[in-house]
Formats: C-alpha cells, structure tokens, sequence
C-alpha cells in the first residue's frame, strides 16, 4: 500500500505531466485527504463537455479545404487548376476549376451543417441539467460543469452523465440496474454494486460526510474492465481500502433502471468517458476491387506521363527547323521567345498533361463512391433479408465493401447462435449417471401446465440421494442469472410460475437461463437473490436459503464459473460448473466414468453439455479462500492474473456431481447455404469453442461434414501419441496422394479437417527448437488447401482472429469471411476482410462491429450469391469501363498532336472536354452500376457454382484490363484515322443540294473534332448498351436520352452565339457536321466499326468456351422463350425424394442425426414415419433408437435436406 | 457532382453522441416491397449470341456493301483536277516569283501555269487552293483571333484581345482583323482563262460569293458599323496587318462582301483540322445547259504570286472539281463502305460455321447430361 503511494509520487514528478501518470487519484467532493495520508495535488482533468464537432467557426475553412484536398481526386484536380491557371495550357482553367469549385463547395455546405447540427447536439447534451451534492445540498447544474471527483445524483430512467463509481443507491443491498443498451445493445438489466462501505448512505448529507480518495487507472476504452481503488477515511485511522471493478462502474449512456436514485463520483469525465474512447474510427478495410483499382490507375499515370514525355520530346526534335517553330505566318510573342528553354520544355511538359489529364477518370472515384453508396441500399431494402420476428432486416455499416461480398473465398462462422439458433432447451442432465429428463417443452414454451420430474431412472438411494440433491442445488446457485419481476425488457425471459407470468429468469448468457429453468421443472425452483441470500423453493415446497460468498466468474480461459455459498446449516460450499475439460482433470472423486460416458455421448449428439462438481470447504479453507479473493481483488496491477491464480487455487478438488446436456437448435436452412456456399467454391471453416464432438455433430447436421468427407483429425489426443511433425507430416501426404489421384477422377472425396485450438496454437508457435519445423505453418496451410471443410474446436476468441489472419497472410491472399453473433466474434469479424454480425441473442456487439449485419445465418446465402455477385459484376463494369471510355477519350487527342506539330491544340472544344465524363457518359454507367443484372437472381441462387465464375478478382485481372484497354485504344484509332482519311487532302464537303444556297463548305479543325467526339459519345454509350443485360425502363431511359442530351446540348451549344464567351469556334459547327450526308454515313460506319470486334469477341468466346455464366444466361433465355417445363419437373423430383420416400431411403447416423435436429413436422407424417418406417429406422441406427425409446417423439424427423 | 457521396465515410470516425434515453437499437421497418427496391423490374434481357448477332451480321453486310458501291461510284464520276503552282523545279513557270518573294515588293510577280484538261466538267465547277505543310492547326495559331472583334464589337476592335499577340497592334494602333490566322491570310490572286482552240483566250467568270457558311457571313462576321455604308470609316484608327497589302475595307468593292464579311477572308478564318488542307477559292457556275462549264482543251491559270510557302517547305495547289449528293471526291468512304460490308457478310458466314458446329456439340452435351 505505501509502496504503491510512493511509487505513484515519484512517478507523478519524474513524469511531470499528471496525464501520463498509469492512475489517477480522484478526490471524492473535491475534500482533501487527511493530513499525512496523501499528499493533495489538485488535479486537473477535462470537464465533462463532449465534443462531438469538427469545426469551429474560425477554423472551418482551412480545415474544411484540407479535409477535403486530402481526397486523391480533389487534390488531382487542384494540381490541374493550378498548373492550368500558372502556365499558358490548352484547355482553359474552368474545365477543372469549375467542377472543382462545384465539388469543393456542395461538400463544404453539406459537413458545414451537418457540423452546426453535431453543435446543437452537443450544446443540448453539455447543458443538460445534472443533479450534484455540493455542501450537503443538491445543486442543480449543467452536465457539461460536471468534474472529476463531483458527486452526481441520478434518478430512474435517467442516463449517466459520465463514467461514474457508485456509491450508494435507493436500494438497501446498494445495489442498482442498468441497462446499457446503447452502448453495446444488450438490453438485459445489469446489476452494479456499490462499496459496502458507502452502501448504507441515504441523504445527501450522508454522502458528503464521505471522505474519501478513489485509485484508479487512466482512461481506457474496454467498456467491460475498470481496475481502482476507493480509500475511505474516517477519524484519522488508517485508510479503509476497497476494491473497485467493473461492477462499481457506471457508464456514461447507460440509464438506471428499477432504482430511485442513486449516489456516484465522477471519475472519467467528457471525452475521456469509455463511450468516448469507444467511438475512435475503425481502421479502414479496403476491397480487393479498390486495390485493383488503384494499380490500374498507376498504369494510367505511367501511360499519362510517358505521353507527356514522348510529346514533348518529339515536339523539341520536330521543332528544331525554325522555320517548322515559327513560321513566319506564326510568331511567339517577345516574351515567349525570352523563356529559357528549359523552362519552356517544362511548360510543355505539363501542358501536355493538363491536355491527357482526362485519361485518368477522377470522375470514376466519384461514381464509384456514389454506386457504394446508392448500391448498398439494395441490401437494406432486401425483403428477404427481412425477418419478421427481429423485425428488422439487413444493415450495412460500411458499403466499402459491397463487391468484396463476391470475392469471398474462406468463411469463418461461429457456431453457436450462427450456425445454431442460440435458443437453448434444457435436455437431461445425469447424476453419478443417472439420466433425469423434464417434461416436453417446445421453443422454451411448456406444453402441459405439468411440472412434475419425469425420470427414467429413479431409484436413488442415500449416497445417490445426496448427490442429487446437491446437483440441483447446484444448478440452482451457481449461476448469475437474476430474477425480472415484470416483462419491461427484452433479451431472454422466461416465465417462472404459469400463474404468474409476470417473473422472467434473465441472464447474458442464454445456457444459464436454459439450466435454471430446466432445474424448475425438475422441481427446483431458484427464486430471487436478497440481501446476498439466494432462495430456492424445493420439490417439498420449502424455501432453502443459501448466503452467497463469492462469485467466482465464468471467463473463456478457465471455461468454469464457482459459487461459494453457505447453507443454513452453516456449510461452506463451493460449487462449480463448467465445460469438461476444465472440470475433470480438478475432480477427485465422484463417478467419473460414467458421468464422462455420458458427456460423450450427449456431445457427439451436438449437446452442450456442462459438468457440475462441489467442495466442501471448512472454515479455514473458506477463510484462506477469502484471502486469496480479496488480495486478487484488492491488487490495483495484473488484477486480472492474480484473479485467475487465486481461482485455480480454490477450484481444485473437486467431487463430480454430474453433467447437463443443452440443446441449440440448428438455425432455419443452416444446412443449405453452407451446402450453397460449398458449391460456390467456398471454404466454410467453423470456429468455435465447443467441444469436438459437439462441434462435428454440427458440423455433420449442417453438412459442412458430408458422409463422403474423410476426416482428419489433429487434436490434442492424437499428437500426445504422436508428435505433431509426424502427424502433419501424414496427414500431408495422405491429402497430395488423393490429389494426384483425383487429377484423374473429378471430386471424388473431399476432406475435412478437425483441429482444436491446443494443437493450433503449437502449430502457430514461433521459433520451434528444431530446426525444419518452423514450417508447420505451411504445412498446415498446405492441408487446410485441400480440405473444403475445416472445424476448429475449443477455440478462444483471440485464436478465431489468428486464424483468420493466418489464411489471410497465405500466399495466395484469399479473401475472407467471417460471420458470427457475439462478443467472442468481434475479434475475427474485425480481422476478416468482410465481417458479417448476427443480429443474435448474445447482444450487438458484432452486429455493432461489422461491415454488414444480417438477422439470420441463412441470409449469408443471399447476401454473397446474389448481392455480392451483383456488386461485383457492376462493380468491375464500371472500373473497366471507365478506363475504356477515358482511353477512348483521350487517345484520339493524344494522335492529333502528330498532325498538329505537337502543339497541345485540343481535338475537342472546352465545353466537351469538360462534359464528357460529367454529363455525357456519366448517367448511364452509373445507372448500369446499380442496377444491371446478367443472369436473374433466382439463377444465382439456384446455381451457386457461378459463383465460382467471378472467382478471384477474375473480372479486374490484368487480361481483362488489357482488354478494355486495346479496345479502347482500337477505338480510339478507329475515330481518329476514320476522320482523318475523310478530311485528309480530300474535300469533305457537304451536300450542295441540300443547302439553299448552292454551296460547298469547307470543314475546319473543329468539326473534325466535333465528329470525332460525336463518334465517341455514340460508340462508348453504345458499347455499354452492348453490356447491358438487364434492360429496365429506366436503362432505356438513361441510355437513349444520355445521347439525346448530347445532340440536344451540341445543338444549343452551337446553336447561338454565347456572350459571355470571347470565342465562337463552336458556332453552328455541329448543325454544319449534322447537314452533310457523308458526316453521317461516316458517323454511321465508325461506330460500326468501333463495336465489331468487341461483338465478335462476345459471340465467339460465348460459342467457343460459354463460362458457366453464359450458359446460365443462355438457360434462363430458353426458359423464357419457351414453356418452362425442366424446373418445376425437377424440383417436384427433388421433394419426392426426401419426404414421401424418406422411410425406405436407407439413413445413416449423420443424415438421422441432421433430421433430429430439424424443425416439427405436421403429425400426420410423424404417424406414416411411426407406422411404415418405425422398424425400419429401429434397426438402421442406435441413435435412432434413442431418439424413439425415450418420448422423443416430438423431435419428428423432417426433411431438412434442402431443396 | 463529385461531392456528396463522400460524405458517408467522411463520419465513421466520428462520436455519435446519444443523448438521455438515445441510441439504442433501432428497429428498422419492414422493407417497401416495390419491384424496384426488390431490383425485379420488368426487364429486357438480351443476350449477343451467335443467334442473334448472325441476321444483324448479313443484314449489315448487305445494307453497306451497297452503299459502299454507290458511294464509290458517285466519288468516281467526280471530276477532279490539281495543280501544283508552288514553283519548286527550275522548269515550272512560278519558279522565279517563288524565289524573289519578298514582302516589300511593290511589284507583284505574275506567272502563268497552263494545263491541259482531258474531261469536259459539266456541272458547276469548284476552284480551290490547296496547302500542305501549313499548320493552321498549330495551337499558338487556332487561339490567334478575336471572335469579338470579327463579330463588329466597336471595344474589341480598339482594344484587340491578348489572344492576338504578337499581332495584335502595330506601332500602337490596334490590327484590324487582329492575329496569326488573319495576318497570314491567303492572298494569291488566281485567274483562269480558257484557250479556245482558234486562238483566243478566253477569262473564265469566276463567283467569289456563296463560298462561306451562310451563318458565318450573317452572324458571325459583323463589320464594326454595322451595315453603314461608309465602311473605311468604321474602320478609323485602326492599322492593317503587317502582311496585308491592302486594308480590311479594301477586300472587295462590293459592299457586302468587304471587310469581315468578306468571303475569302471568312474561309481563310475557318482553321483547317489538318496541315495539308485545301479551300473553296472561287465557283465556277455553269451557264448553259448546252455546253459544258469547262470543256475539254487547254487552260491558263494565272497567279498573282504573293503567297511565301517555300521558307516551310509548303506546297501551293489550285484544284477544279465538280460535286456530287456527297460532296467531292472521296474514294475513301466507298472503299471502307464496301470492306466493312464485305467484313460483316464473312464473319456472319463464319459465325453461322461456327454456330453449327459448337450448337450441336452443345445440344448433344445437354443431352448426354
């Protein structure tokens, strides 16, 4: 204790900023310590003001302009400005300026008042009124005065104004609920404790008598961990010393529930709040087709430059004649003639790149952004995504991604509450191997009003007696779930008497729930928590109370929880539940055998199961057990490890009571689109925590495992026999040996590979003694190529995101997935390149923490078969085709420098330079980009495997960018040389005839250009026409009136004589072109021209080598043209298949397991299967056996196997 | 355009601040089930298969091959004859104008180049000079001009625009038409007289109006007074271009073909696209039904010589030409007509090989599967 006051003060004035300082001492009403204790340094902490804005009113500007500068495409353009603006360059500074300031502008009024709202808001919330003790009185004042170390009142349903210690409250054990739903949406009521030794204040008066200091750490952002120290003064004696943990803790945004009011000190305050911290930006992930992008774009800058470059060397070698410099019909001006030639060559230099700098489609990031954005809407507005019971549907937090979702490769899910409903239904339980099972229940719904103890074998004797009498109660306390009179939240409820269905059992952990309620209809039922006393209503009726000690917590690590309880009688116990390997190497004596036989068998059944196991502690071990609590708790360093040791020094010892056996449901279609997205050639690898067998049990009902799939196991048991190099090494020889052979035969057997997180860990341990083993890494890698299927059991959360991160840093950088529901997910959703979060039971915080959320596991199938292939196809398009039509655009201009002695003069008139890519081209592409679909949607998701089409990236590779890229530069020399050949030496004039007067005109360099231009517009409008597959009003729409737009625009353009222009080049330029016949036949022919071969490489490769794509498209075409007889036909096939037949198929004990696991049939089936396959199934498995032996009969086996 | 999209991302890392009773979850409402959220509108999908593409394949080939041949056809009736008048050999008559060029003679040199035309030209005839190697394309030189002051503004033509420089003033008073392209204006004189094959020389009567785009002389082209009739006087305080023989109110006599609106000088002003370029010079209209505008025999065409091209290696060339439906002579549009047409007509061909082939394969693979 000193030790720590002086190394806090020397650490204070060796660091000298207070800031730095590891803890921070908080002065309870600003009230000195006593003499002596502690010297008093004020301190000075920010006030409670959230600030929630970016700007002020005098830095708005520069700030807003930097912000914005920072984008690549702004800052591109204000290099063009400004290069335009200093030299002498070809094109006019308002072609980049004027879009520029219009961008610039319509941004800056846009954050500028999303900002004065954030200001509002955060005005409304600093002067929101806040209740302090001040002198014994309560002050009313507003929250953002508020300072470490106040005193604040809090009555119900109010929020917490900041990050607070409680003291005491209205209740009379101190304690209060909360409910923290926005913070972290789990919208259960937490119970947070006030320190005993300020429990009992009441008034204000009361409270502000407390001296006190609080230790504590410095601000950090974890909202579930708080480590301090609360040191109460009182008449001069040594300070009283108490712990203070998270359940001290109450956090700004939550809001108090159930309590009158209580009192707390401020110890984090404003932006130092946990909310605060907690708000900090996500890194940024980047999709695949971004980074693709980007190369690209680097190749467009190279190919900028080196035009650049070429011009201007060619100029200077072209120019070396005087007389071709300046003729004497074109003379520079005195100045231009002064000009080094150097500077000169520069000046050209960058006027040939204001002049290209259009081949760098700036206006692509712009669409792109803004078809993420429009595009992601589609996922939101999916009312099949929808799900009636969450009533809520899809969410997209960042639409960054959108296309990602086609690119994926590897899918990590959780298992529980992804794969399964995280619905738990109370089983059996066994004790000393007796099996004990309650009464029919369905979807945690009691069918009969009956609460009796149904048993199957109940012959307990004394010693058998005992132990059951202690499992229940065992049950019954060891657990953290509390008692909800009425029914104001959600989250998991329960009733607890029929009679009174107002008591719900809540708790954040849906298992315990499942435990307390499956105890209450075994007859034992847990009644409330009062005054640290726990109340048990038995089977006789009687209320047994028990004083609860200590709550040992449940932690992932230990995977146990313990309660020490006294009973009436005076009896120290402990008792502890957990998962079974946590339990059984601490038992020492109990029926071990049988329980663990018992635990197997309930787990290959994909049972959770737990095993319970108490000590009896006397009074000097239950002291020596305080000890050890309260000196881990009271530790203010490594409070956690200290916790953990004391723990494991308690839970040793044990007598095995017996297990229980819960069941989470698969969820709804769960089977299928993993079968789906095995088909779409993904990898679905299933991470969980569980244990093995339950896991593969799973695994099989949800045919990740088919019965086909040869597993290898690398678990713990077997690399005790062996060591793990040799069984890598076998299990790698066995995988290359079947892929050789299977170069052969087509997909014969397929692998699945099981791996616990023990042996994971040793694989991914670094520096190995043994030299050659430090590539156990690629080994594995190697095998986990060849498995479709890989689970991973007994995983910690950390370990998910290792493994996430281990296949993403792979050679081949494969794209990944992860799904999950829960907290233990958030580590791997945030690895992963796309994280997907369950809108589950186990809160939000890995909805919270997603890219996209998704209510349920079957909408996975929707999202990356239909959306994601859509986006990516769109995506890719309109990348592509920006490169295209920007080559296009630009090469012509590029070429007419050889025939104009490479002098930057523009092919195009301003007015088309700058619109092009703004107004001409731009609609279509966009509207393509949302909404185009190749193939219709119930394609996609009937045939998965197109998936595999649009695999790795395979539409932005560098082939197919070469592609766009030659025709657009085919193009592009198809427009210049078609024009030039009919202007070159030659009259191309206009019809005489049709002119009034009898005239022929001469065409000059803008009208070429205008043709030119015309051509192109045409041509890449058309070329995306030719792309379309998906022809909705709205594309006519846009594509015809896009081009309309031109020729109406071009009309008017040239049509009058623009004052505010100082040039008329334009004037009836157009009109002159449009009134000459060979204009249009040469317009007709080029644009012919242009898309021929693009035609003729479509009809080819589609003829020659169809992906399966295009005979996808090639399907739905027949199925549209003619009478759709083949789908109904075999769909009709298909459902024969599982339901009427099921009886005489010949089950196996994976198909029957994944039917027991399915939903209720209608009775009328149940009583065929009963009747006509009853003795069949008897004889087919022991499982079925079971199943049919012991009233299961609700469990009806139905077709789950997917259609 | 390019701004508001950004914006989505721009606040991800920003505090959302929930006030008293905010946040929370947010319970999204049941999607609109309209065909277009749901992305199932009614749609048109076609498919470019080989199918599809073949018809349009043959159908093209058989609307340009056609009208390539037509095209090829009208181009060659076009009669066309060209004369190189530069004086580059030794033996060519304007050889000695085309070296003793200077811009301060007094004296214009004449000469006189005779050809000798094989076909009678029977409709109108077109008379053009021809340029090669003059880049009125240049960029320095395109900019070179004042829109404003050839379209009559009183300012600009006191005040020529920057654009102009260097011709923009000389000796302080302002150029009028300022610039490179105005200053450089073609200024042969070229005549053409018909040896009748008694003897006699005959001038053939050449238009010097109609030759200009009907908006340009009417809209576009303003003298500075307007239509007043004392145009020199409009004019006043304003110098002529330093190459200019005369000034821009000495174009012509006639009244409304002078100053701006002078054709001659509105189809010099029209910058050709490319640096070999030819324009209309003057027409030839023809008179009688009955005899054609320029029969078959000997010619004379005399040059004023005044026009240096050799100082870049330029080439001066006077052609006479009649017109089609098309315009003049050029092969070039029937030939790509007839090959592309040809082009479409054997791939369709090919396809339609190709198709037969590859759709059996591909039904008998579907009726194997």
């Amino acid at each position: 204790m000193d030790f720590t006051l002086l190394r806090n003060i020397i650490s204070r004035y060796c660091v000298g900023e207070e800031i730095w300082v590891d803890s921070r001492t908080v002065y309870i009403g600003h009230k000195e310590p006593p003499p002596g204790a502690e010297a008093y340094i004020p301190q000075r902490y920010p006030d409670n003001r959230i600030v929630s804005s970016k700007y002020t009113f005098w830095n708005f500007i520069p700030k807003n302009l930097f912000e914005q500068f920072r984008r690549i495409a702004n800052f591109y353009f204000l290099v063009i400005f400004l290069v335009q603006l200093i030299i002498d360059t070809p094109t006019s500074p308002v072609t980049s300026g004027l879009p520029l300031f219009f961008v610039i502008t319509v941004t800056a009024i846009k954050q500028g008042y999303e900002d004065w709202l954030r200001h509002k808001a955060d005005c409304s919330i600093n002067e929101c009124p806040v209740d302090v003790v001040q002198q014994g009185k309560v002050v009313r004042t507003q929250s953002h005065k508020l300072r470490v170390g106040d005193i604040v009142v809090v009555r119900e349903d109010e929020t917490f104004p900041c990050d607070l210690i409680l003291l005491s409250s209205s209740r009379h054990d101190g304690t209060c609920y909360v409910t923290t739903a926005s913070l972290d949406g789990e919208s259960s009521h937490k119970t947070y404790y006030a320190v005993p030794d300020t429990m009992a204040f009441r008034t204000e008066q009361e409270v502000d008598s407390l001296h006190a200091t609080i230790e504590c750490e410095q601000p950090q952002p974890d909202l579930y961990k708080f480590v301090g120290r609360i040191n109460i003064y009182k008449d001069k004696e040594e300070p009283v010393a108490r712990p203070l943990g998270a359940e001290n803790m109450l956090l700004r945004g939550a809001t108090l529930k159930n309590t009158q009011r209580i009192y707390a000190v401020a110890v984090y305050t404003g932006m130092e709040t946990k909310m605060a911290l907690n708000y900090q930006s996500k890194s940024q992930k980047r999709s695949a087709v971004e980074k693709s992008m980007n190369a690209f774009l680097i190749v467009y800058l190279c190919i900028l430059i080196s035009k650049a470059v070429i011009n201007t060397v060619l100029k200077y070698a072209w120019q070396w004649s005087p007389d071709r410099d300046e003729p004497w019909y074109n003379h520079r001006t005195e100045n231009e003639r002064q000009r080094h030639v150097v500077i000169r060559a520069f000046t050209d230099f960058l006027a040939f790149m204001v002049l290209f700098n259009y081949i760098i489609p700036v206006s692509m990031y712009v669409t792109v952004e803004m078809q993420k954005f429009l595009g992601s809407y589609f996922i939101t507005w999916d009312e099949e995504m929808f799900d009636e019971e969450l009533g809520e549907g899809a969410q997209v937090n960042t639409s960054d991604l959108n296309e990602e979702l086609g690119q994926v490769e590897y899918v990590f899910t959780d298992k529980t509450g992804t794969l399964t409903e995280n619905n738990m239904e109370f089983i059996e339980c066994c004790v000393d191997g007796n099996v004990y099972i309650p009464h029919a229940i369905c979807n945690g719904q009691i069918l009969s009003a009956a609460s009796s103890i149904d048993m199957i074998d109940s012959s307990p004797g004394g010693y058998r007696r005992e132990h059951e009498d202690l499992f229940f109660r065992a049950l019954c306390l060891c657990h953290t779930v509390q008692v909800k009179e009425e029914e104001t939240v959600d989250g998991i409820k329960r009733g607890i008497h029929q009679g009174r269905p107002t008591s719900f059992y809540i708790s954040s952990s849906p298992d315990e729930v499942a435990l307390v309620e499956g105890m209450k209809r075994l007859g034992y039922t847990y009644l409330r928590l009062k005054d640290n006393y726990m109340e048990i209503l038995n089977k006789d009726d009687e209320i047994e109370r028990f004083e609860l000690l200590h709550v040992l917590n449940f932690d992932s690590v230990r995977r146990r929880m313990s309660v020490i309880v006294r009973s009436s009688s005076g009896e120290y116990l402990l008792f502890c539940k957990g998962a079974d390997s946590s339990i059984f190497p601490r038992v020492v004596s109990g029926k071990v055998e049988q329980v663990k036989a018992r635990v197997e068998q309930n787990a290959v059944e994909g049972l959770r199961t737990l095993c319970v196991a108490y000590r009896r502690l006397t009074q000097s071990e239950y002291e020596e057990a305080c000890h050890h609590l309260t000196e881990a708790k009271l530790a203010l360093q490594d409070r956690e490890q200290r916790l953990a040791q004391a723990y494991d020094i308690i839970e040793r010892d044990f007598v095995l009571l017996g297990a229980t056996a819960v069941e989470d449901r698969l969820q709804e279609k769960a089977a299928d689109t993993i079968e789906s997205l095995h088909k779409a050639g993904m990898k679905v690898w299933v991470l969980t925590g569980d244990k093995m067998e339950t896991a593969a049990a799973t695994c099989y009902a949800s045919k990740l495992f088919r019965r086909s799939t040869q597993i290898l196991e690398l678990t713990k048991k077997r690399t005790e026999e062996q060591s793990l190099h040799d069984v890598l090494f076998e299990l790698n020889r066995t995988v290359l040996r079947q892929r050789s052979m299977s170069g052969l035969s087509v997909d014969c057997l397929d692998f699945g590979l099981i791996i616990d997180g023990a042996t994971l860990s040793a694989i991914l341990k670094p520096n190995q003694e043994r030299a050659g083993t430090g590539n156990y890494r690629e080994i594995f890698l190697e095998i986990c190529r060849n498995c479709s299927a890989v689970l991973c059991c007994r995983m910690a959360p950390l370990q998910k995101a290792q493994i996430v991160k281990l296949i993403k840093a792979s050679k081949e950088h494969p794209i990944t997935l992860a799904i999950g529901d829960g907290a233990n997910d958030v580590s791997m959703i945030l690895e992963a390149h796309v994280g997907i979060g369950i809108m589950g039971k186990e809160g939000r915080q890995a909805a919270r923490n997603s890219d996209y959320a998704i209510p349920k596991f079957k909408h996975l199938k929707k999202m990356l078969l239909v959306h994601g292939h859509y986006y990516y196809i769109r995506i890719a398009e309109l990348v592509q085709y920006f490169f295209y039509k920007n080559v296009c655009f630009i090469f012509p201009q590029f070429l007419y420098q050889f025939f104009c002695g490479f002098s930057q003069q523009p092919l195009y008139d301003t007015a088309y330079l700058t619109l092009y890519n703004i107004s001409f081209t731009s609609l279509p592409i966009l509207l393509y980009s949302l909404v185009e679909q190749h193939v219709t949607m119930e394609t996609l998701k009937r045939d998965p495997s197109l998936y595999r089409d649009i695999a790795k990236n395979s539409l932005l590779r560098w082939p197919v960018f070469l592609y766009w890229t030659c025709l657009g530069v085919f193009d592009a020399v198809i427009f210049f040389f078609g024009a030039y050949f009919l202007f070159d030496n030659t009259t191309f004039t206009s019809n005489g005839q049709l002119m009034t007067t009898n005239t022929q005109m001469m065409f000059g360099n803008w009208t070429f250009g205008t043709l030119v231009f015309t051509v192109l517009v045409f041509t890449v409008t058309l070329k995306l026409a030719l792309d379309t597959h998906h022809w909705t009003w709205i594309n006519h729409f846009v594509i015809w009136g896009s081009l309309l737009f031109y020729v109406i625009f071009s009309l008017l353009w040239g049509g009058i004589i623009w004052p505010f222009l100082n040039y008329q080049r334009m004037y009836y330029v157009f009109m002159q072109m449009l009134s000459s016949g060979p204009a249009w036949l040469s317009i007709i022919l080029l644009i012919t021209v242009s898309l021929l071969p693009d035609v003729i490489k479509k009809v080819l490769c589609r003829t020659m080598c169809p992906t399966a794509t295009e005979r996808a498209q090639d399907q739905d075409e027949l199925s549209q043209d003619g009478v759709a007889e083949s789908t109904p036909l075999s769909s009709r096939r298909s459902y024969k298949g599982t339901s009427t037949e099921s009886s005489h198929v010949h089950f196996g004990a994976v198909e029957m397991l994944s039917l027991r696991r399915s939903d209720p049939l209608p009775q009328k089936l149940l009583a065929h299967l009963a009747e006509g396959g009853g003795a069949d199934l008897r004889s087919l498995s022991p499982y079925v056996l079971r199943l049919s032996g012991a009233g299961f009969a609700h469990y009806a086996p139905g077709p789950e196997t997917s259609v | 355009m390019m701004a508001s999209s950004y914006n989505a991302k721009d606040e991800d890392g920003h505090i959302t601040v929930s006030g008293p009773g905010g946040g929370g979850t947010l319970r999204g409402k049941k999607p609109e089930n309209t065909a277009f959220k749901q992305q199932r509108l009614p749609a048109w999908q076609p498919i470019l298969t080989a199918g599809t593409v073949l018809p349009a394949f043959f159908i093209i080939g058989l609307i340009f091959i056609p009208i390539g041949i037509g095209l090829y056809v009208t181009s060659n009736n076009i009669k066309e004859f060209e004369i190189d008048y530069t004086g580059v050999d030794m033996s060519s008559p304007c050889f000695n104008c085309s070296q003793n060029f200077s811009w301060n003679s007094t004296r214009p040199c004449t000469c006189t180049v005779p050809f000798y035309l094989e076909q009678p030209y029977e409709s109108n005839v077109f008379m053009y000079y021809g340029l090669s190697n003059f880049y009125q394309n240049h960029r320095r030189y395109v900019k070179s001009r004042d829109d404003s002051q050839l379209n009559g503004n009183v300012d600009s033509l006191k005040e020529p625009s920057k654009e102009c420089e260097p011709y923009a003033k000389h000796d302080g008073k302002p150029i009028a038409p300022c610039g490179a392209i105005a200053n450089s204006m073609f200024n042969d004189t070229l005549e053409l007289f018909y040896n009748d094959p008694n003897g006699t020389r005959v001038q053939i009567p050449l238009t010097n109006t109609g030759i200009a785009w009907w908006t340009d002389k009417h809209v576009k082209f303003r003298n500075p007074g307007g239509d007043s009739s004392n145009i020199t006087a409009s004019f006043q305080g304003t110098s002529k271009p330093v190459n200019w023989r005369k000034p821009v109110y000495e174009l012509d006599t006639a009244a409304d073909n002078n100053g701006f609106i002078n054709e001659d000088f509105i189809v010099w002003m029209r910058t050709a696209a490319l640096p070999t370029f030819r324009k209309l010079y003057r027409i030839i209209n023809k008179t009688s039904s009955m005899v054609p505008t320029l029969p078959r025999g000997n010619y004379t065409l005399e040059v004023v010589y005044n026009y240096p091209v050799r100082s870049f290696e330029g080439r001066k060339r006077m052609i006479l030409s009649t017109i089609s439906w098309m315009g003049g002579k050029n092969p070039f549009l029937g030939i790509a007509y007839i090959t592309v047409g040809s082009v479409c007509f054997f791939l369709g061909v090919v396809l339609l090989i190709i198709h037969h082939k590859c759709g059996n394969r591909s039904n008998s693979a579907d009726i194997s599967n």
